[in-house]
């Protein structure tokens, strides 16, 4: 009788090992386990904006005011359009990526190739659309000052369309009288060699103000959003008062500082979330670039399974429920 | 990779696919119209879903709990609740048949989803509930934030 190896009994039963109860592989499971923590992560970051918003729930931008671009058609105010554009090339490359799955498990070599070439593609497409609406947000639109206490005045007047007066913003640029100024930018060569600033406001309070001063049909609307949902736009009294008293500084575009849509904050998590966002699609496009090179080379060929085609298709689709998710909560709700 | 049997059919049985690829086209067809129809209402924005559906009710604890229990419908405009119904749709479109959750065993899909949608409906309450309180100090308490 062998006296080392012990028989426990429990050979070929449930508890005799090699037993897989969850019927899926390791690294497909793992892959799951990944998504479950990342969708929690990203779950933090929505949550947290959804905290910022509830606590300025009155002041909060309104998206459709903020995205309303669309590349080559300038001037138009789309909201929605370039936006609903990139969730559907997400879709459509998540249905590429399934069908690359589906011809893997049929061992079709040549069409996980194209499948996976098209999901790339969509990959690319939506990540250039980020980076697109990242660059005309920052770049802004209309230009607004921003208050003391580092709230913003937007400018525009009532114009009649279809019969009913709607308020139209316009740009600073517009109507603001540039004058000259003793203020200039202090450099590192002018003063203490390691003290600078940064370029200076292209116009000053004063300059909007007397601008404002000349146009009488222009009115300040300011962040506080009325019981139609719509922002409050003040009398032109209490415009030029505002304006006077509490103007601070002429703010375009958004960074992580300062947003001429609204609260900062909105920006803010605008860049952090998309960000976080599109990097996951750009590790995703590149993950995909390596699976696609291994899949032309014939290496799950010679394994005789595509199932890494299938984890990171995994990925893959997770990316694109987050945006799903992303979509509603920052552009729609 | 002996067998892939996937389950072919949607909105329990009333669809059946006769093949995977026929599904996710018909899937790819389902998210589109979803998405279209989410879009048409962001930038119409019906004024009736502009409102909450629900006023609340008026009176003492039991009142308050009918509140708590009706509170998406009385304290969430119609249209933002529509929005959140779409997309979690969606959701549940993209795991069950992109992701293939549909074909794993009952017990890998509620380690993930249980797991998931307990921890984010947590964090969801505890974070709006606090953004909400922080709002309330800002507009009733003595803080004045724009001067």
């Amino acid at each position: 009788m062998d006296s080392t190896a012990i028989s426990t009994g429990t050979e070929g039963t449930t508890w005799g090992g090699g037993n897989q109860p969850l019927k899926s592989s390791y690294g497909k499971m793992m892959m799951w386990f990944f998504i479950v923590s990342d969708a929690l992560t990203f779950s933090g970051f929505l949550a947290a904006y959804g905290f910022s918003r509830f606590k300025f729930i009155d002041y909060w931008p309104i998206a459709d005011e903020v995205f309303t671009h669309v590349p080559f058609l300038h001037g138009q105010e789309l909201p929605m359009i370039y936006v609903a554009f990139m969730t559907f090339v997400l879709i459509m490359s998540s249905v590429t990526m399934v069908l690359a799955v589906d011809a893997g498990h049929q061992m079709k070599k040549n069409k996980v190739i194209w499948y996976m070439f098209f999901t790339i593609i969509g990959g690319a497409i939506f990540v250039g659309s980020q980076a697109w609406e990242w660059a005309t947000f920052i770049q802004g639109d209309y230009g607004a000052i921003q208050t003391k206490g580092g709230n913003i005045l937007q400018f525009g007047s009532y114009k009649s369309v279809e019969g009913e007066a709607v308020f139209k913003r316009i740009p600073v640029e517009e109507f603001a009288v540039a004058a000259s100024t003793e203020r200039i930018q202090h450099e590192g060569k002018s003063g203490i060699w390691f003290k600078s600033e940064g370029s200076l406001p292209a116009y000053t309070v004063n300059d909007v103000y007397l601008g404002l001063l000349a146009n009488p049909n222009i009115l300040v609307r300011t962040q506080t959003i009325n019981k139609k949902g719509e922002k409050t736009v003040l009398s032109r009294e209490e415009s030029l008062r505002q304006l006077k008293t509490n103007g601070k500084r002429y703010v375009k575009g958004a960074n992580l500082e300062v947003n001429e849509y609204g609260a900062p904050l909105f920006a803010d998590f605008f860049f952090f979330i998309t960000g976080f966002h599109g990097f996951h699609v750009l590790s995703g496009v590149v993950i995909n670039i390596i699976i696609f090179f291994n899949v032309i080379i014939g290496t799950y060929e010679r394994r005789k399974n595509y199932e890494m085609v299938e984890k990171v298709g995994l990925y893959w689709h997770f990316v694109d429920l987050v945006w799903v998710f992303v979509f509603t909560f920052f552009y729609l709700v | 990779m002996a067998d892939h049997a996937h389950k072919l059919e949607i909105f329990r049985g009333l669809i059946k696919f006769k093949s995977n690829t026929q599904k996710i086209w018909g899937v790819l067809l389902l998210l589109s119209i979803i998405t279209a129809v989410e879009v048409v209402l962001g930038i119409y924005k019906p004024d009736i879903l502009m409102v909450p559906s629900m006023s609340p009710f008026e009176g003492g604890v039991g009142a308050t709990l009918l509140n708590i229990t009706f509170s998406a419908f009385i304290y969430t405009k119609s249209l933002n609740l529509i929005f959140i119904v779409l997309t979690i749709i969606k959701a549940y479109y993209i795991t069950w048949d992109f992701m293939h959750m549909r074909d794993e065993t009952k017990s890998l899909r509620r380690i993930v989803v249980w797991t998931a949608v307990f921890l984010i409906c947590y964090l969801i309450f505890i974070l709006l509930q606090e953004g909400g309180y922080i709002e309330s100090v800002y507009t009733q308490g003595h803080v004045k934030r724009d001067f």
